[in-house]
């Protein structure tokens, strides 16, 4: 039915006014949208209904739009693996024996590493296991700089979680539905993340503002860093764990410093989601804060039960806690000094137990290399 | 000039333009590279919206763009709204000026068309500063507005299809 056949063509309205206020209704609905968006939030509900629906159609939208370009690219690499299998053949074998001094070296630092990670009583992270994805969708404008991976809930992916590439970090995932995943990359204007510059330990901000360098802001101490410094994850803020790699650090034209992305040496397309979980939210925050209940016969008084007792029990417990502190100091006195080397680990002691002097400090055992390709340290 | 008038219904003036930019924007959303280059990512519901606007007012016409916007938004992962806001006032920028420029040659309307892109863009530009805190690289700005800009030839399509269909507006 064409519009001029319909019910309404002989109606007489001021249709300029009327679309005028249709225009302004349809803009405050934009507007509205707009405010109360939350893209870049932590909080899994900020996502939103209707990105987790749109992304869990898109992804297998994206998955068939892009099938034709993976199949050909797959094609092209076979035709060049097999025209250039000798040249590879050569150039691989050059690098596998510079790489046998270098394997010796790094299996020498592990150790003098894991001795001095167990003198120290030092925690390390523990294995980040991870899962891997294929990006479906790009987009790749300069107000939204995103990718959508075909992993999901299903696979243990949480908001937050860091993703790389072969070559160095992505981004983060913001949005996780059944099936797919919305990735933030470092470049989006939305994206801050903290970083540490390798040389000097010094700490910044890496801020995204759509071009293909983010800048380096919020740095502290005087020449904190040069052109050509190695940029690292810093792990503050529990968003990824320290020591991600991330970049370069280059003098833009604009004179700002701002980091090349080792993930732009190649392209984007197959990506690793680390399933990080921040060790600051392991602990319950409920149960430290909680003060646990005295039970039977009055406990040593605390802190806290010090102040919120009468003054005549406070009198009489920092009384009884000085004389505990001068027994022990005259005890002390008596005993010989002790030894310079750490005592052996008793008999039957758990491995990562230091007994001795460190007695009651316990260890993670040395770290050892990931068994497989599940897991980064 | 089309030699033969088109009827204007709501599938062939609004339904199907949307469901082709729709198309387009997941077609040029995949990760595909030609030799180690990304294609552009044209801002395609600019089209139907400077066509809409410039042959005749239409109640529907700010309802399907803020519709559109939301696509592009969600496909995209930008934030909601944003698309929508920066079409709707394009369209409505296009609107007020049309009695000025109606009947201009083409080179004239294309550089109409261009000033309505950059008028949707300087909308994004400005909400994304205010919400992100940074404002985005003019530079990658610019490689977005050019592939936009050269798809003006598909909105003069759109119009010629369509202008001889309706002639209470000119």
């Amino acid at each position: 039915m064409s519009y001029r056949d319909g019910h309404f063509q002989d109606l007489k309205v001021p249709l300029t006014w009327t679309v005028a206020v249709a225009v302004l209704v349809a803009a405050v609905v934009a507007v509205a949208l707009l405010v109360s968006d939350r893209r870049e939030s932590l909080q899994t509900s900020a996502y939103g209904a209707a990105r987790a629906v749109a992304d869990t159609v898109n992804a297998p939208a994206g998955e068939a739009v892009s099938a034709p370009s993976r199949v050909t690219s797959q094609a092209v690499d076979y035709l060049r693996d097999y025209f250039f299998a000798i040249s590879e053949n050569r150039r691989l074998r050059q690098q596998l024996a510079d790489m046998q001094g270098l394997r010796d070296q790094v299996a020498a630092l592990q150790n003098v590493n894991a001795r001095y990670q167990a003198l120290l009583g030092f925690r390390t992270d523990p294995p980040v296991p991870m899962t891997t994805a294929h990006v479906v969708l790009d987009a790749r404008g300069p107000f939204s700089d995103t990718r959508l991976a075909d992993v999901g809930k299903e696979h243990g992916v949480q908001v937050g979680n860091p993703v790389m590439s072969e070559r160095g970090l992505v981004g983060r995932v913001i949005g996780v539905t059944r099936g797919a995943s919305r990735i933030l990359l470092l470049t989006d204007v939305a994206s801050r993340t903290p970083v540490l510059i390798d040389r000097t330990d010094a700490r910044a901000i890496m801020t995204g503002d759509a071009s293909p360098t983010p800048k380096l802001e919020y740095m502290r101490g005087i020449a904190p860093l040069r052109q050509g410094d190695r940029v690292l994850t810093s792990g503050d803020g529990g968003l990824a764990p320290r020591g991600l790699p991330v970049g370069t650090v280059v003098k833009g034209l604009d004179g700002v410093w701002r980091v090349q992305l080792d993930a732009d040496e190649s392209a984007i397309d197959y990506v690793r989601v680390l399933l990080f979980t921040d060790f600051t939210s392991l602990a319950d925050p409920k149960e430290l804060a909680a003060t646990p209940l005295p039970a039977g016969p009055p406990a040593p008084a605390t802190p806290r039960a010090v102040s919120m007792a009468a003054p005549s029990d406070v009198a009489k417990a920092a009384a009884a806690q000085a004389a505990k502190v001068q027994a022990a100091a005259a005890l002390k006195a008596k005993l010989p000094p002790a030894s310079p080397t750490p005592a052996p680990p008793a008999p039957g002691a758990p491995p990562g137990m230091v007994t001795g002097r460190g007695a009651g400090v316990v260890t993670p055992p040395a770290v050892s290399p990931p068994p497989d390709q599940g897991a980064v340290q | 000039m089309s030699q033969r008038a088109n009827r204007m219904t709501f599938w062939g003036w609004m339904g199907a333009p949307a469901l082709v930019c729709v198309g387009a924007t997941l077609l040029f959303a995949a990760p595909i590279r030609v030799f180690g280059l990304q294609p552009p990512e044209p801002i395609f519901p600019m089209v139907p919206a400077f066509a809409w606007a410039v042959l005749r007012p239409s109640l529907a016409a700010p309802f399907v763009l803020l519709l559109l916007g939301l696509f592009l938004d969600l496909t995209w992962g930008a934030p909601t709204g944003l698309w929508s806001i920066s079409l709707i006032v394009a369209y409505g920028l296009i609107l007020l000026s049309r009695g000025m420029m109606s009947g201009q040659g083409r080179a004239m309307m294309w550089m109409w068309y261009a000033f309505a892109c950059a008028l949707a863009m300087g909308c994004a530009y400005a909400a994304t500063a205010l919400e992100a805190g940074v404002p985005p690289s003019l530079l990658a700005v610019f490689w977005q507005y050019l592939p936009t800009v050269l798809l003006y030839p598909f909105a003069d399509r759109l119009i010629e299809r369509f202008e001889d269909a309706d002639v209470r507006f000119r």
